[in-house]
């Protein structure tokens, strides 16, 4: 099943209160890494300990947050990770999604609108897992996949203010 | 269980391994959550703790934070921006778009001619399509003469998206 994204547009905007809205703002930057990090945070916000522990529970109950904890640079753990992208033709499309889906390597997986129109982020264990899977990718579906690993990174710091 | 792990080691070994397993899915809430991982994996909380701050020290863990759904929060277009930048410039305009704030993640990545000939890639999230495009435009002003095209892909559909996951 996909969810597509004109679906996703029509969620309505969660209702925040103004003490979940400071906590998500704050929360994205990082926690500090102390013994009772989220006492450390109620005092930067003068909130309560009990306060930010129950509005993190109520904003992943939610789906406001889908997730609290470390972020992994994937690439410092070891294994492999890239953007692969596809040109798959309309009706052919499903199938090929259902296929490419299939691959627990694959993580995320967008339809986007260009020529180069499936676009995937495939993680595995090891480095060399990743030319594997292409190919095994390549030759189940019958497409060839443009592989683009990043060369460069500049920046990844997603933060949306609320 | 044993372990001759010092907490300042910074290679991945296997107490990371576990300490990654343990937390992927969240960070105990739990007013010390070293101690409750200490005592599922067997450990001092002062030793959980003391890896973590080595692991983010060293770049494998990023950041302990909240991962917000961004529909929810109310940017509903995302838009991976890419543009076709003169190779022996994009180190410093790469850098530049990346220092916008409003730039989630930013790459450099492979041409794939003649499909494909852009090699900088910059997300970005707006409330609307046009604030999107407001966004791309700022960073076209940033890039000027060394760029040479580029395009907004917006995402249509969420095919898959699972995370990164180690496997047990």
């Amino acid at each position: 099943m996909s969810a597509t994204t004109e679906a996703r547009r029509q969620v309505p905007a969660a209702i925040l209160s103004p003490v979940e809205k400071i906590l998500i703002n704050r929360l994205q930057q990082g926690l500090p890494l102390v013994r009772r990090p989220y006492a450390a945070v109620a005092e930067e916000l003068n909130l309560n300990e009990q306060q930010v522990l129950d509005s993190i529970k109520k904003l992943l109950a939610e789906g406001v947050l889908t997730r609290f904890g470390p972020m992994f640079h994937a690439g410092e753990l070891g294994g492999g990770l890239t953007l692969a992208a596809m040109r798959i033709p309309d009706p052919d499309f499903e199938r090929v999604a259902a296929l490419v889906n299939g691959f627990d390597e694959v993580a995320h997986n967008y339809r986007r609108e260009h020529e180069l129109n499936m676009w995937f982020v495939l993680a595995t264990e090891t480095r060399e897992a990743i030319e594997k899977t292409i190919t095994a990718i390549e030759k189940i579906t019958g497409y060839p996949v443009y592989n683009m690993p990043k060369e460069q990174e500049f920046h990844v710091h997603l933060h949306f203010p609320v | 269980m044993s372990t001759s792990t010092s907490p300042s080691e910074t290679s991945i070994t296997e107490l990371d391994r576990k300490l990654i397993l343990a937390t992927q899915a969240g960070l105990p809430l739990v007013s010390d959550p070293w101690a409750e991982l200490g005592r599922q994996l067997n450990l001092s909380a002062e030793h959980v703790l003391a890896r973590f701050q080595a692991l983010q020290e060293a770049g494998v863990i990023r950041r302990v934070a909240a991962v917000p759904d961004h529909y929810r929060l109310g940017y509903r277009y995302n838009g991976m921006t890419v543009w076709d930048v003169n190779d022996d410039r994009i180190t410093e305009l790469g850098t530049a778009v990346g220092e916008l704030p409003f730039v989630s993640h930013c790459y450099r990545r492979p041409r794939h001619l003649p499909y494909w000939s852009f090699n900088l890639f910059a997300m970005v999230h707006g409330t609307t399509r046009e604030a999107v495009e407001d966004k791309a435009s700022q960073i076209r002003a940033v890039l000027g003469d060394a760029c040479q095209q580029h395009t907004i892909l917006y995402s249509s559909a969420i095919l898959k998206k699972t995370g990164l996951r180690l496997r047990r």
